[in-house]
């Protein structure tokens, strides 16, 4: 009834909770990076963007679905790796404020090249239309990329929680989250663990520019870069120094950005970020550790 | 098993304009406890954590057996075979017990992790039996053992240990003592920082005093008793 009232369609329902799934996986990637690092990694969008010009490049050179996500894994994990030896390295130990600028100047970079290379037009990915058409469940329309989406992020959910909970690698992941000048004193290598993590949230950023290519195929420079503020908003706003208050985070927001997109009439949609952000505001005036963060997380951000 | 010597020279470790530790040179063999002590800010943790590579060395040598650690990374020095119970016991409170022995092993250079652990529990009943529990939920003096206890996993060379006895009520101070003793037979080198003054130098085979970053005295065990020789040395 209440669905009904508020005009949620089980489309929208649907849509609602692909959209958090999504976002959950760029919140735990962003908040992973966060968790070894302290940076808060402005660029991750960019690595989203710059794997979905992967699809959409290997979509017109007439590749198969399969070599595309090949090449976009590829792309992805490659300017990772980049972005970990030549900015994060160099900088390590510096003040956040500085990490946190230099990596809005890698953002910003990697955009102007797309810019350059591709035009601010940018390009199509076709190669993905039958993901994007609806299978009819139980008298419902829903989009077959709607229950990848899910099915998908809680795979890779799952399996990042089993790698943090039963891997060696794992342990001292979390460990170097929480202390990581203890984790180093009791000797556990620094690199490895940084880019353990860093490669997991490439592998996370993939995956995110496979699902929201199939949602919009249409790749511009500035693919994904709203997303990214709105989970930036998600992850301070559930909490950003562990994966579980990262991914309610991302989960919530996305939500919500897909229930208020799917229910505001039209002709009031590009009020939504308006609505979210004035909800970010209020809900950190309440709640300055985030909304799902145990402790005091304030003074590490 | 442990055949290295730790070996300090002329250190100096200087924060800014501030030489928290000048010249220090001392020797940690096998099988021995070597005590450092004196008044708050004298170097003793600096002494320790220029040892493990976190605070800026400006001169002089530390050496384990033949290799020198100054300029490595604490990993670096942890897997070399130093391993330090730092300050504060720093468990990660939020991770079991088992967990935080776990991590104890990033430093081990092979061998059985099993038997390892075997032995710590030897030494530890407490850590065996609340090895499922939240670290966090420990009391400070099981806190304590477990920090040892997980230095201990590595299976290093050499045990450095910064105050601690610090905290605890006199009883586990007591279960502490006894158990660098024991570690003590098995070979272990232990460089041992405290504020304990009299406790320690009774403890250690030899015990250093500080002040203002230098090497004032050197007492010997017999000379836990010579108040006036400490009181001295601590305020000179």
């Amino acid at each position: 009834m209440i669905l009904a009232f508020w005009n949620i369609t089980p489309q929208v329902f649907a849509d609602a909770v692909a959209l958090g799934a999504v976002y959950a996986l760029m919140a735990v990637g962003i908040g992973l990076v966060f968790g070894v690092l302290r940076l808060v990694n402005f660029a991750y969008g960019q690595l989203v963007m710059a794997g979905a010009f992967g699809l959409a490049l290997a979509s017109e050179w007439g590749w198969p679905l399969w070599a595309g996500i090949v090449l976009c894994f590829a792309v992805v994990l490659a300017l990772s790796l980049a972005m970990d030896y030549l900015v994060f390295r160099p900088l390590r130990g510096r003040t956040p404020a500085v990490m946190l600028v230099a990596t809005f100047a890698v953002a910003f970079l990697l955009q102007s090249i797309a810019l350059v290379w591709f035009g601010p037009l940018g390009k199509i990915a076709s190669s993905f239309g039958d993901l994007s058409r609806p299978v009819t469940i139980s008298g419902v329309d829903i989009r077959k990329i709607t229950i990848v989406a899910i099915v998908v992020a809680v795979v890779c959910l799952a399996a990042l929680t089993l790698l943090l909970e039963r891997t060696t690698i794992g342990l001292q992941m979390r460990a170097a989250s929480m202390d990581s000048q203890t984790a180093r004193l009791l000797g556990v290598r620094a690199n490895r663990v940084i880019g353990t993590a860093v490669l997991i949230s490439g592998a996370l950023a993939a995956v995110v520019a496979v699902i929201l290519t199939v949602s919009s195929p249409l790749v511009t420079p500035d693919f994904a870069l709203r997303d990214t503020i709105v989970v930036l908003a998600g992850v301070v706003l559930g909490g950003l120094n562990r994966p579980l208050s990262a991914t309610l985070g991302g989960f919530s927001i996305g939500f919500a950005s897909g229930l208020l997109g799917g229910t505001l009439p039209t002709d009031q949609s590009q009020y939504l970020p308006t609505f979210l952000f004035a909800a970010v505001i209020i809900i950190l005036l309440v709640r300055p550790a985030g909304v799902f963060a145990r402790g005091n997380a304030v003074e590490r951000v | 098993m442990a055949e290295r010597a730790l070996v300090v020279d002329d250190l100096h470790v200087r924060y800014g304009g501030v030489e928290a530790v000048r010249g220090l040179s001392l020797e940690v063999r096998p099988g021995e406890i070597v005590g450092l002590i004196g008044a708050n800010g004298a170097g003793k943790s600096s002494t320790l954590h220029a040892i493990m590579g976190v605070a800026p060395v400006t001169g002089g040598e530390i050496r384990l057996g033949d290799a020198s650690l100054r300029g490595r990374r604490p990993e670096d020095v942890a897997r070399d075979g130093v391993a330090l119970v730092p300050e504060g016991r720093r468990i990660f409170g939020e991770l079991t017990v088992e967990e935080n022995l776990r991590l104890g092993f990033a430093a081990r250079r092979g061998g059985d992790t099993n038997a390892a652990l075997r032995s710590v529990f030897d030494l530890f009943p407490i850590v065996e039996e609340f090895r499922g529990r939240p670290a966090g939920a420990l009391s400070g003096g099981q806190q304590q053992q477990l920090a040892i206890a997980r230095a201990l996993v590595a299976e290093p060379d050499i045990l450095l240990l910064d105050e601690p006895s610090l905290g605890l009520a006199p009883t586990v101070v007591d279960v502490v003592f006894d158990v660098l003793a024991a570690i003590r037979e098995r070979g272990l080198g232990i460089l041992l920082v405290e504020q304990r003054a009299q406790r320690t130098v009774a403890a250690a085979d030899r015990c250093h005093v500080l002040a203002n970053g230098e090497l004032r005295l050197t007492l010997g065990p017999d000379e836990a008793a010579d108040t006036d020789a400490l009181v001295a040395a601590y305020f000179s």
